[in-house]
C-alpha cells in the first residue's frame, strides 16, 4: 500500500536545507583555515593560547573552494547562510501554521514510555513495520527537535555573534557566548555535532529501507508493508 | 567521494564564472541592509576593560611600509608627516600630528575582530573623525570616506587604501588613533595614524593613514571596488 509520507514544503525546505548545510560546511571550513585555531572568552590574544589548533588546516578536498580563497569561501558561506535562515524560517511557519511540529513531532506520553524500548531496537537495527513506520519514532523526534530547535538556532546565534555590526545591538550579548572566540568555537563544534546527525541519519535512512525512505522524501509516496500476523 | 569530487570542481568552476559570483554577493548585499535596519546609526560597539587588554596587540598585514618617504617620516619622528582631508569639502586642510592630538579625544577598549578569524583587545586613543569633518565642512554630495596609506601593497606601487560611509564616518567610535595602550601607536599597528571602524572587520581599519579625500563614488578610484583588499574580491560591507 502506498501512502503519502512527507508533505511538499517538508520535501523542499529539507533538500534546501541539506543543500545549504553542506556548502555551508565546507565554505565555513574554508574559512576556519585561514587561522585554524580556536579560543575561549572574548578575545584569541589573552595570554592563555588556544585551546585547539589544526596545524595545515584541513585538506583542501573538504573545502570550498578547493584552494585557500578566504574571499571567495566568504561569498558561498554567507549566501548560503541566507538560504538556509530563510528556508528554516518557511520550514518553522509552515510546521506551525500546520502543527506539523506538535503534531509530528513532539513526542507524546506513549513515546516517553517507549525510550528506552526504542534505543534498545535502534541498536539491533529493528525498525517500525506497517503503520508504525509512517510516524516518526521518539529517537527520530528528539533528534530532529534538537537539530531544529537547538543545533540550528545556536548555529545561526553563535554565525550571528560573529558579527562586529551586529555585536552592538545590545552591547555584550555575546558574552552569553562567553564571548566572540568562544562563539567562534560553539560555532565550529556544533557544525560537527550537525556533521554527526547527518552521518546518523543517513545510516538510518539506509538500514530502514532507503528507496523508500527516499521517494517518500522526493515524491512524498510512501509503501507500507502490511505485517504478517 | 566521488560526487564530493564533482561538487567541488562545480563549486571551484562557479567561484570563477563572474554570473555566479555576482549572485553569490546577493548575501553581503542582504547582510548589509538587514543588518542596517536592526542596528542603530549610533549604537556603539562592546567596550572592555584594561583586564581584557591583550598582552600585544597582534600587528597583521604590513608591519613597515617600504617606502623611502615613510622611512624619512619615521626617523623624524613623524613631525613632518601631515595629514591632507581634501576632495568634497568646502575647507580642505592639513593637519599635523600636533594638531590632532589638541583635538578633542576619545579612548575606547574594543575587540579588533580581523577577516580571518582572530580577535584581540586594544585601547585606543584618538580623534573622532566627526571633529576633523567638523573642520573641512563635507559637501553635500560627499558620500564616501576614502582613506589612502603610505604602505605599497606590490611591486607596481599600489598602496593599501580603504573607504567608508558618512554613517559610520560619524559613529561616535569611528577615530583616527595615535595611541595605542596609553603609548604613542606603534609602527606595526599603523603609526602615524590609523582609523579605527568599531562595527566592522580589521582590514577596513587602514593604517599609515596620509590622505582622506571625500567622494562622491569610488568607481573610477583604483580597482573600483572601495579599497585594496574588496579589489581582490574581500566585500567592502565587512560587518560580519
Amino acid at each position: 500500500m502506498i501512502q503519502r509520507r512527507h508533505a511538499l514544503t517538508v520535501r523542499v525546505t529539507h533538500w534546501i536545507n541539506a543543500v545549504a548545510l553542506i556548502l555551508l560546511l565546507m565554505s565555513g571550513l574554508q574559512i576556519f583555515n585561514a587561522h585554524p585555531s580556536l579560543y575561549w572568552g572574548p578575545s584569541s590574544y589573552t595570554g592563555a593560547g588556544p585551546i585547539f589548533e589544526l596545524a595545515g588546516g584541513f585538506p583542501s578536498w573538504l573545502t570550498i573552494p578547493g584552494t585557500q580563497w578566504l574571499a571567495m569561501g566568504r561569498r558561498w558561506h554567507f549566501f548560503f547562510a541566507w538560504i538556509l535562515v530563510i528556508n528554516g524560517l518557511a520550514y518553522l511557519i509552515f510546521s506551525i501554521a500546520t502543527h506539523h511540529v506538535t503534531r509530528d513531532l513532539a513526542p507524546t506520553r506513549s513515546d516517553w514510555r517507549s525510550i528506552g524500548r526504542s534505543i534498545a531496537d535502534h541498536l539491533r537495527l529493528r525498525h517500525p513495520q506497517g503503520e508504525a513506520a509512517t510516524r516518526y519514532n521518539v529517537l527520530q523526534k528528539l533528534s530532529y527537535i534538537a537539530v531544529i530547535f537547538v543545533l540550528l538556532p545556536l548555529m545561526v546565534l553563535t554565525g550571528w555573534s560573529m558579527s562586529p555590526r551586529l555585536d552592538s545591538v545590545w552591547p555584550g550579548w555575546v558574552d552569553i557566548f562567553g564571548g566572540r572566540q568562544s562563539a567562534r568555537t560553539l560555532h565550529f563544534v556544533i557544525a560537527w555535532l550537525l556533521v554527526l546527525f547527518f552521518f546518523i541519519h543517513v545510516f538510518e535512512v539506509i538500514v530502514t529501507g532507503f528507496w523508500n525512505n527516499l521517494r517518500s522524501m522526493i515524491t512524498g509516496r510512501y509503501r507500507i508493508e502490511h505485517e504478517q500476523r | 567521494m566521488a560526487s564530493g569530487g564533482v561538487l567541488l570542481s562545480a563549486c571551484d568552476a562557479a567561484s570563477r564564472n563572474p554570473h555566479v559570483t555576482k549572485v553569490l554577493s546577493i548575501g553581503e548585499f542582504l547582510s548589509q541592509h538587514v543588518q542596517h535596519a536592526v542596528t542603530s546609526r549610533t549604537a556603539l560597539a562592546q567596550e572592555f576593560t584594561e583586564a581584557d587588554l591583550s598582552p600585544e596587540f597582534r600587528s597583521n598585514g604590513t608591519d613597515y611600509p617600504d617606502s623611502a618617504e615613510y622611512r624619512a617620516l619615521a626617523m623624524n619622528g613623524f613631525v613632518d608627516w601631515r595629514l591632507r582631508v581634501d576632495g568634497l569639502v568646502e575647507r580642505p586642510v592639513e593637519l599635523s600630528l600636533d594638531q590632532l592630538r589638541a583635538m578633542r579625544s576619545r579612548t575606547q577598549i574594543t575587540r579588533h575582530d580581523c577577516v580571518e578569524g582572530w580577535s584581540a583587545i586594544g585601547k585606543w586613543t584618538g580623534t573622532p573623525l566627526s571633529e576633523v569633518l567638523a573642520l573641512v565642512h563635507p559637501l553635500a554630495d560627499a558620500r564616501y570616506v576614502m582613506f589612502y596609506s603610505a604602505d605599497p601593497m606590490d611591486d607596481w606601487g599600489t598602496r593599501y587604501y580603504e573607504s567608508i560611509d558618512m554613517e559610520d564616518a560619524y559613529h561616535p567610535q569611528t577615530i583616527l588613533a595615535y595611541a595605542l595602550n596609553d603609548a604613542t601607536l606603534p609602527i606595526p599597528n599603523g603609526a602615524p595614524l590609523r582609523l579605527r571602524l568599531e562595527r566592522q572587520l580589521g582590514y577596513k581599519m587602514a593604517k599609515y593613514l596620509m590622505h582622506i579625500e571625500l567622494v562622491d563614488s569610488f568607481a573610477r578610484i583604483h580597482g573600483g571596488k572601495g579599497g585594496y583588499w574588496e579589489d581582490e574580491g574581500y566585500e567592502w560591507y565587512a560587518g560580519i
